[in-house]
C-alpha cells in the first residue's frame, strides 16, 4: 500500500526520529511511504485557541498537500483528531462548503498510527524488539476523540522483550492541552505533577504515548526533576528491532 | 435579550484564582478524595445499565426538543400551574427575581424562611436580598447549612461543601450553631445528628418555604425536586406558603420524560441507583401541604444563551455535576476559582454565556480539552467543542473591539502565515534551530516569553540539527543518486 506521511509540525521540527520511526515500520511491513512536500500544520493550536479564522489557511494547505492520497498516517492522535473533527467545521464556519467536503473526504482517509496498523493494515505484531520496562499513557485525544481503545496496547504486547506495566489513573490528562499549558500554567503543572508521580511509581524506564505533544510535556517535567525516567513515542518502540535502532 | 446578573463571575480571572486555590494543600486533598470516591461510585452504577447510551440519547433529544419550543412549553407550564391554584411570576434577571420573592415573603408577614438546596437562588443572591429585607433564610440541606454557618460559598453543584473535611465542619458547628453540644466529635453521624436537632426546630416553626426545581412538567404543571436528606420534603410540605424559583430551561414537556431523567440524574450525580427522596407537587391541594404556591420563572441571561445555536445546549444541563467530578482542572482548583455558582466544565461554558463572554472571558480557557466531561454527561453536552466555540467568540469580540491587535493575535497570525506555506515553515524551522544555543545537555531550562511559562516547571527539548523534512530530502536525494 502507498501511504502518505503527515509528520505534523511538532514532530517535523522537534521530534524527527518519530517520523523516521513511522517510515521504518511501514517500509518494514512492505509498504511504500510518501512525504507530500506541501504539508505544514493541521491548525489545531489555532482552532483550540479561538483563532479559527487563522486556521483556515492551514486547513486549505492540508487539503492541497494530501488531496489524492489513498491513505494518510500521522504519528499523533491529536493532530488526526483535528483533521477529523475540526477541518470541515472550520471550512464551514467561513462558508467554504467545497473545501469542507474535500476536508471530510481526506479526514476519512487520515489515520493515527495504531489505527492504520491494526484497522487498515491488519497487523498487531510488527516484528519489534524493545527490551525495556515501559508504561503507556493513553493520551486524551487518542482515547476520547479518536477512540483508539486498546489498539496501542495490542501493538505493545507483541513487542519482544518489552515489559508493559500498568500506569495508575492512566486515563487522566497530563495537563498539556496546547496553549492551556501556558495560559493556565499552574493548573497544567499541578496535573503534570500527578501524572509524573504515577509514572515514577510504576518503576518503568520509559513512558510511552502516541502524541509527541503530551510526551514533550511529560518528558519536560521528568527531565526537570531528573526523575531517571525517559519518554518514548509508540512509533519509536515499534520501529526498534534486534538489529538495533531504526535511526 | 439581557445578560445574566448575580453570582456568575468572579472578581479575578481564572488563572489567578486557580493559582491561589492550588496553594491550599488541604483543599486539594479534600477535593481529590471526594471526587475520586464519587467518580468510582458513578462508574459502578452506570455500568449496571445496559441501556445507558440510549438513555443519554433520549435525554439529549428531549432537551433539544424542549429548547426548540421553549416558549410554548413555558406557556403550557404557566397555564397548568395556574389551573391547579399556583401563581406564576416571570423574572427577567436576578434583581427582579429577588424583588418578587422578597415581596411575597413580606406579604405573609413572616420574618423567617426555610430553604431547600437550590443553585438558582444562589445564582440570584437571594439570601442576601432576603437579609436586606429583614428576612432570615435558613438553609436546611446539610452541606448548604455548613456553607451558611461558615459564611462561605458553595464550591460544587451537588456537594457545595466538598472543600470542607469533617474536622473543619465540626469547628464551624461549634463556632456558629446555637445550642450545640460542646463535646461534639467529627464523626459523620454525630455531625449529622447535631444538624438534625438544629434544623428540626426550624422546620416545625417556619411558615414559608423556598425551593428551586429539578424539573417542571409542562403538560401537568407538576414541579419536581430530588434530594437525599429529606429536608427538602419537610420544606415542601410543612410550610403554609411555598415559593419555587426555577430557571426557564428546567421545563420538560411531558410526564413520561421524567422517567428518562430520573434514571440519568441520580446515577450521574451521587452514583446512586435512585436518590432517597423525590418530591412532586402540582399547584395547591386543599387541606394538604402549602396552601399558597408561587412559581418564579427566571431568565437571567438564558434567552441570550438560547440565541446561539452552537452554545444553547449548555441549557440542557440537569446539574448532575458528573463533569465536575471527572474534570482534572476542577479536581485541582475546586469550584471557587471559577467565581460562579456554576463551576467546573459546565460552568466554564454556561457562566460566560449567561453573563456575556466579554464579562467572563477567562473561563472557556480553563480546560485542557481532555474530553472527560463529554464522556460522562448524561445529556451528551459536547462541552469541549463548546469551549472551543466560545474561545472563538471571545477572540472575534476582542478583534472587533481593538484597533491594535493583541500580542497573542499577532503571534497567531504570524504562525498561520508561516505555516500556510512549506517554504516559509522550513525557514522558520531553521531559525528555531538557533534555540540550540539555549540547550545544555540536550534540554532547554529557560525559554524567553511568550514561552517562559513553559519552562517555569518543565524543560523544553533541544531542537534537533535536522528537521524531518530535511532528513527526508537528504535521504531521497542520496537514494536517487
Amino acid at each position: 500500500m502507498r501511504i502518505a506521511l503527515f509528520i505534523t509540525c511538532l514532530a517535523d521540527t522537534l521530534y524527527p526520529d518519530v517520523g523516521k520511526a513511522t517510515v521504518c515500520i511501514l517500509e518494514r511491513l512492505g509498504h511504500e511511504v510518501t512525504f507530500p512536500q506541501g504539508q505544514t500544520c493541521c491548525g489545531q493550536m489555532h482552532v483550540n485557541s479561538g483563532y479559527q479564522r487563522d486556521a483556515l489557511p492551514l486547513v486549505r494547505s492540508y487539503v492541497a498537500a494530501f488531496d489524492g492520497c489513498e491513505a494518510i498516517v500521522a504519528p499523533s492522535a491529536s493532530c488526526v483528531g483535528s483533521v477529523r473533527h475540526q477541518h470541515a467545521m472550520v471550512a464551514r464556519q467561513f462558508g467554504e462548503e467545497k473545501l469542507a467536503r474535500r476536508a471530510e473526504a481526506l479526514a476519512g482517509r487520515t489515520f493515527e498510527l495504531s489505527e492504520l496498523l491494526v484497522d487498515v493494515l491488519g497487523v498487531e505484531d510488527v516484528g519489534a524488539y524493545y527490551p525495556h520496562r515501559v508504561t503507556y499513557h493513553p493520551t486524551c485525544h487518542s482515547l476520547r476523540l479518536l477512540r483508539v481503545g486498546d489498539r496501542p496496547y495490542r501493538l505493545l504486547r507483541h513487542v519482544k522483550g518489552l515489559e508493559l506495566v500498568e500506569l495508575p489513573e492512566a486515563e487522566a490528562c497530563c495537563g498539556f492541552g496546547g496553549t492551556f499549558a501556558l495560559k493556565n500554567a499552574d493548573v497544567s503543572t499541578a496535573m503534570l505533577a500527578d501524572k509524573m508521580r504515577h509514572v515514577v511509581d510504576t518503576g518503568a524506564q520509559k513512558c510511552a504515548a502516541a502524541d509527541s505533544s503530551c510526551l514533550m510535556h511529560i518528558g519536560g517535567g521528568l527531565s526537570r526533576l531528573n526523575a531517571g525516567v525517559g519518554t518514548v513515542h509508540l512509533a519509536e518502540i515499534l520501529a526498534s528491532t534486534r538489529d538495533g535502532s531504526f535511526r | 435579550m439581557t445578560h445574566g446578573t448575580g453570582h456568575l463571575r468572579g472578581d479575578e480571572p481564572f488563572p489567578a484564582a486557580a493559582r491561589r486555590a492550588l496553594g491550599d494543600t488541604q483543599l486539594r486533598q479534600n477535593l481529590g478524595n471526594a471526587t475520586r470516591t464519587i467518580r468510582a461510585k458513578r462508574a459502578r452504577v452506570v455500568a449496571e445499565l445496559p441501556d445507558w447510551e440510549p438513555l443519554r440519547d433520549a435525554g439529549q433529544a428531549i432537551k433539544a426538543d424542549t429548547m426548540a419550543h421553549l416558549d410554548s412549553y413555558l406557556e403550557q407550564l404557566e397555564a397548568n400551574v395556574s389551573r391547579r391554584g399556583g401563581i406564576v411570576h416571570w423574572a427577567r434577571d436576578a434583581g427582579e427575581a429577588c424583588q418578587i420573592v422578597c415581596g411575597l415573603v413580606t406579604a405573609t408577614g413572616e420574618r423567617e424562611v426555610v430553604k431547600v438546596k437550590s443553585l438558582v437562588t444562589d445564582e440570584i443572591g437571594l439570601n442576601d436580598a432576603l437579609g436586606a429585607a429583614g428576612i432570615t433564610a435558613h438553609e436546611t440541606d446539610l452541606a448548604e447549612l455548613i456553607i451558611q454557618l461558615g459564611h462561605d460559598w458553595p464550591s460544587h453543584i451537588l456537594v457545595p461543601a466538598i472543600h470542607r473535611n469533617r474536622a473543619e465542619i465540626r469547628d464551624i458547628f461549634l463556632r456558629e450553631m446555637r445550642g450545640v453540644d460542646a463535646q461534639l466529635t467529627d464523626e459523620p453521624a454525630a455531625l449529622a445528628e447535631a444538624a438534625r436537632q438544629y434544623l428540626r426546630r426550624k422546620f416545625l416553626s417556619t411558615r414559608v418555604g423556598i425551593s428551586g426545581a429539578n424539573f417542571a412538567i409542562a403538560e401537568t404543571g407538576t414541579l419536581c425536586v430530588v434530594e437525599s436528606e429529606g429536608n427538602g420534603r419537610m420544606c415542601l410540605t410543612l410550610p403554609e406558603t411555598l415559593i419555587t424559583v426555577m430557571g426557564i430551561e428546567k421545563v420538560i414537556p411531558a410526564w413520561a420524560d421524567l422517567g428518562v431523567f430520573l434514571q440519568l440524574l441520580p446515577r450521574s450525580s451521587t452514583g446512586e441507583r435512585m436518590n432517597p427522596y423525590t418530591s412532586m407537587w402540582t399547584g395547591v391541594t386543599p387541606g394538604d401541604g402549602p396552601q399558597e404556591f408561587h412559581l418564579v420563572l427566571l431568565d437571567n441571561g438564558r434567552t441570550a444563551v438560547l440565541a446561539d445555536p452552537a452554545g444553547r445546549s449548555a441549557l440542557h444541563c440537569i446539574r448532575c455535576s458528573a463533569c465536575l467530578n471527572v474534570c482534572p482542572v476542577y479536581e485541582r482548583t475546586g469550584g471557587h476559582a471559577y467565581g460562579s455558582v456554576y463551576p467546573g466544565p459546565i460552568g466554564a461554558v454556561l457562566s460566560p454565556q449567561l453573563t456575556g463572554i466579554e464579562n467572563n472571558a477567562s473561563l472557556p480557557y480553563a480546560s485542557s480539552l481532555c474530553g472527560a466531561c463529554y464522556d460522562v454527561c448524561p445529556v451528551k453536552i459536547d462541552i469541549p467543542s463548546m469551549l472551543v466555540h466560545l474561545r472563538g467568540k471571545h477572540v472575534e469580540a476582542v478583534r472587533s473591539r481593538r484597533t491594535v491587535p493583541s500580542a497573542e493575535a499577532i503571534t497567531m497570525a504570524a504562525a498561520s502565515w508561516t505555516m500556510a506555506r512549506p517554504g516559509r515553515f522550513g525557514a522558520a524551522q531553521r531559525v528555531g534551530r538557533l534555540g540550540r544555543v539555549l540547550a545544555r545537555g540536550g534540554r532547554v531550562r529557560r525559554l524567553p516569553p511568550p514561552l517562559a511559562a513553559w519552562t517555569r516547571a518543565r524543560d523544553a527539548p533541544e531542537p534537533p540539527i535536522q528537521s524531518f523534512r530535511q532528513w527526508w530530502r537528504a535521504e531521497h536525494r542520496s537514494q536517487r543518486q
